[in-house]
């Protein structure tokens, strides 16, 4: 067995042994970060179960793993990424395509959109929004205790960047597929950067596919700045294989009377944690974080919420479905922090889960620390099975055991779905999520690269 | 349609029913009125196929088949119906999938086509009229938010969908009131057929003033006491169980 320093040894002499390359190919601000994140990194370490974050989940099979190479893009890799096309045709959308983290470089790297806002690679952007960037750069993704942020710092390079001046209202969204692709087994990591000035309104759609078979790991950091006002929806779809890790992290900063909703779709994945933080940093704000995971085999899918209410008469939702099945495992821990100025404060958590074997199995945790007077807070959570009266009332009506079953299954994860705002997506995760439900695989079926 | 003989179930080890016998004809309506707690919704259940009670004697034939050995989705499509007396609340299962769902089981079962969807909106719009249900329920969740007279009408509702040939409808007019319950009664007697059939569960007379019963059971500590023409009904409204019980323990 590896020991905790020693996996954190791993790490940071493939810090030592990358730096160089990393540092070349990216800007000076970004760079001024790394040195700082990897002594972090070197003193909190690899999270394990002593972490209470991380009591659910254990890293260390994904992060002992010898990984051939830690990625830096070449021009050739991105033939594949320019291959992929999302096979949702009436979803139009702002495209970018991710290979292994990276931006692709045939295309131009940066590009503007009508109603002035830019997307692109940050790595690129960090040249030409030099002022955007040192604002809010490393700002959000701040932690005391989750080293893997600090690894994704010193290490990350490059990644999605979007910036949406104030007073513009994208019609279409934001789509990002990332795309993890080697003949190697990889450990990757990318960091994206979301700047949404005031006044302003954006969806964001994350598509996180594998498309070869390697054992991969990802670790992948968004830090996310609403503006005043303004209105942000990020709406992530994991898809990935069973030998995939895929670790999010995504912080969320509002201003005054902003509006943000996060929603993590897990279909597929080996293990998979998503960490999403909304930090409500103005009065008037309102945040809702849903999550829906659906997990077979032996998969593991833990969720963390970190909800931060600094400021008086904010709002915020917490809606987390999960159904499980043979002996796959999740976690769910939802913290709910209102400070002592924060009164008015409303938070609301719910996680409901159905287990549909004896073997399954899932932990699922709130945590409230409120130092406020005047606040409103609930939170409550369930594991159980199906419900058996419902199904009874389905089959007394003609409709056979399996199919009352996915019928339960599905309006349990409608809760979570029916959030989605952008109507051909959430077509599209309506029928994934049934396939998935019915066994089958749920990849995208016109897809042109086969995916799980 | 229907003959149950000398049946006897348990939940739990306590015995509920103590041996039934029971035969019902097409054509005929059926009411079985009796005490709280006297097993009338166990043998609607039991009929149904809800596995929650154990079957330790007896048995049930409907046309000739064992329904004990049936799964309840294959009991439905065979034309069995129980109209619920606490109706399921299902979130997020609109009422018209679970329908169409259904309908089409039926359709299968029977070697038919699915409905268009065209046809299959046609259906429901008639079939809403016969109830008189609202509209905006059938683009609800199933019984999601339904105030109790809905529950009941959207049970006939269900039922006019799938045109059963044996209902049972257990303690359906339960919390009508005088209008819903004269709305539900006509609904059940417009579905009335030569070749089907009702069994309609009931505590009070009321209901029997709008759907007229050919025979009337009464149901008692597990056994079918006293059946008698529609009159027993009125009978049993003007004395009470209290006579009931006293004949049988003048008997025993």
């Amino acid at each position: 067995m590896i020991g905790r320093n020693e996996l954190t040894d791993i790490y940071s002499s493939l810090y030592r042994e990358n730096i160089e390359k990393i540092r070349e190919s990216s800007s000076g601000y970004i760079n001024s970060f790394r040195e700082e994140a990897i002594e972090k990194f070197i003193e909190l370490g690899i999270p394990d179960r002593k972490n209470e974050t991380y009591k659910y989940t254990g890293l260390e099979n994904f992060f002992k793993h010898g990984y051939n190479s830690y990625f830096l893009p070449v021009e050739s890799d991105f033939v594949k990424a320019e291959e992929f096309r999302c096979d949702i045709a009436s979803l139009d959308a702002h495209g970018i395509v991710l290979l292994n983290g990276f931006y692709p470089t045939i295309n131009g790297k940066l590009r503007q959109l009508p109603c002035g806002a830019w997307i692109g690679s940050l790595n690129e952007a960090s040249k030409k929004f030099r002022d955007e960037i040192e604002k809010h750069y490393g700002k959000y993704a701040v932690s005391k205790s989750d080293g893997l942020i600090h690894l994704n710092t010193a290490m990350a390079s490059d990644g999605v960047f979007i910036y949406v001046p104030g007073n513009v209202t994208l019609k279409k969204p934001v789509q990002v597929v990332n795309l993890v692709y080697s003949k190697e087994d990889i450990f990757n990591q990318h960091r994206n950067l979301i700047i949404i000035e005031k006044n302003s309104d954006v969806s964001l759609i994350i598509c996180d596919h594998t498309l070869s078979p390697q054992k991969f790991l990802t670790n992948a950091v968004t830090e996310v700045y609403v503006g005043e006002n303004s209105h942000f929806d990020i709406i992530r779809v994991q898809n990935e294989h069973n030998n995939a890790g895929k670790l999010t992290h995504t912080f969320i900063h509002q201003e005054k009377n902003s509006y943000a909703s996060s929603n993590n779709i897990t279909l597929h994945g080996g293990l998979i944690r998503n960490s999403t933080y909304h930090y409500l940093g103005g009065e008037g704000a309102e945040s809702y974080s849903y999550g829906l995971y659906l997990a077979d085999k032996w998969q593991h899918v833990d969720n963390f919420v970190n909800i931060e209410h600094a400021f008086p008469h904010c709002t915020s939702n917490q809606l987390f479905k999960g159904v499980l099945d043979d002996i796959a495992t999740g976690a769910f821990n939802g913290r709910i922090y209102v400070a002592p100025d924060a009164k008015g404060t409303l938070a609301y958590q719910k996680n409901n889960n159905i287990l549909l074997t004896d073997t399954a199995k899932m932990d699922t945790k709130p945590q409230l620390e409120i130092y406020a007077d005047d606040v409103k807070c609930s939170h409550g959570a369930t594991v159980g099975q199906l419900d058996k009266n419902a199904l009874f009332y389905l089959q007394s009506r003609g409709i056979n055991k399996y199919e009352a079953m996915l019928m339960l299954m599905f309006a349990f994860a409608d809760e979570v779905i029916r959030n989605i705002k952008v109507k051909p997506l959430r077509d599209r995760i309506n029928s994934l999520v049934i396939q998935r439900l019915k066994g089958e695989l749920s990849r995208c079926a016109n897809c042109l690269v086969k995916c799980v | 349609m229907l003959i149950i003989n000398n049946l006897a179930v348990s939940i739990n080890g306590k015995n509920i029913l103590k041996g039934i016998n029971l035969e019902v004809k097409p054509g005929q309506i059926h009411a079985i009125m009796g005490p709280n707690g006297s097993g009338k919704s166990t043998l609607a259940a039991v009929i149904a196929g809800r596995d929650f009670a154990e079957v330790t004697e007896g048995t049930v034939t409907y046309f000739g088949k064992n329904l004990l050995e049936m799964s309840a989705e294959d009991r439905s499509k065979e034309g069995i119906f129980l109209g619920f007396q606490y109706p399921i609340e299902i979130p997020g299962v609109s009422m018209v999938n679970f329908m169409k769902t259904a309908v089409n089981e039926h359709r299968k079962h029977k070697g038919l086509e699915p409905l268009s969807a065209s046809d299959f909106l046609k259906l429901m719009r008639e079939k809403k009229e016969l109830v008189e249900i609202d509209s905006k329920l059938a683009n609800r969740s199933v019984n999601e938010g339904f105030s109790g007279g809905e529950k009941k009408k959207n049970e006939i509702f269900q039922m006019a969908m799938l045109e059963p040939t044996l209902a049972i409808l257990d303690e359906t007019d339960s919390g009508l009131d005088i209008d819903a319950l004269r709305i539900v009664a006509n609904g059940v007697n417009k579905l009335k057929r030569t070749d089907n059939a009702t069994i309609v569960i009931t505590h009070y007379q009321r209901m029997l003033d709008y759907i007229i019963p050919d025979v009337v059971h009464v149901l008692y500590d597990g056994r079918i006491v006293k059946t008698a023409g529609k009159e027993l009904a009125l009978e049993l409204e003007e004395k009470g169980y209290e006579w009931i019980k006293n004949e049988i323990e003048k008997v025993n």
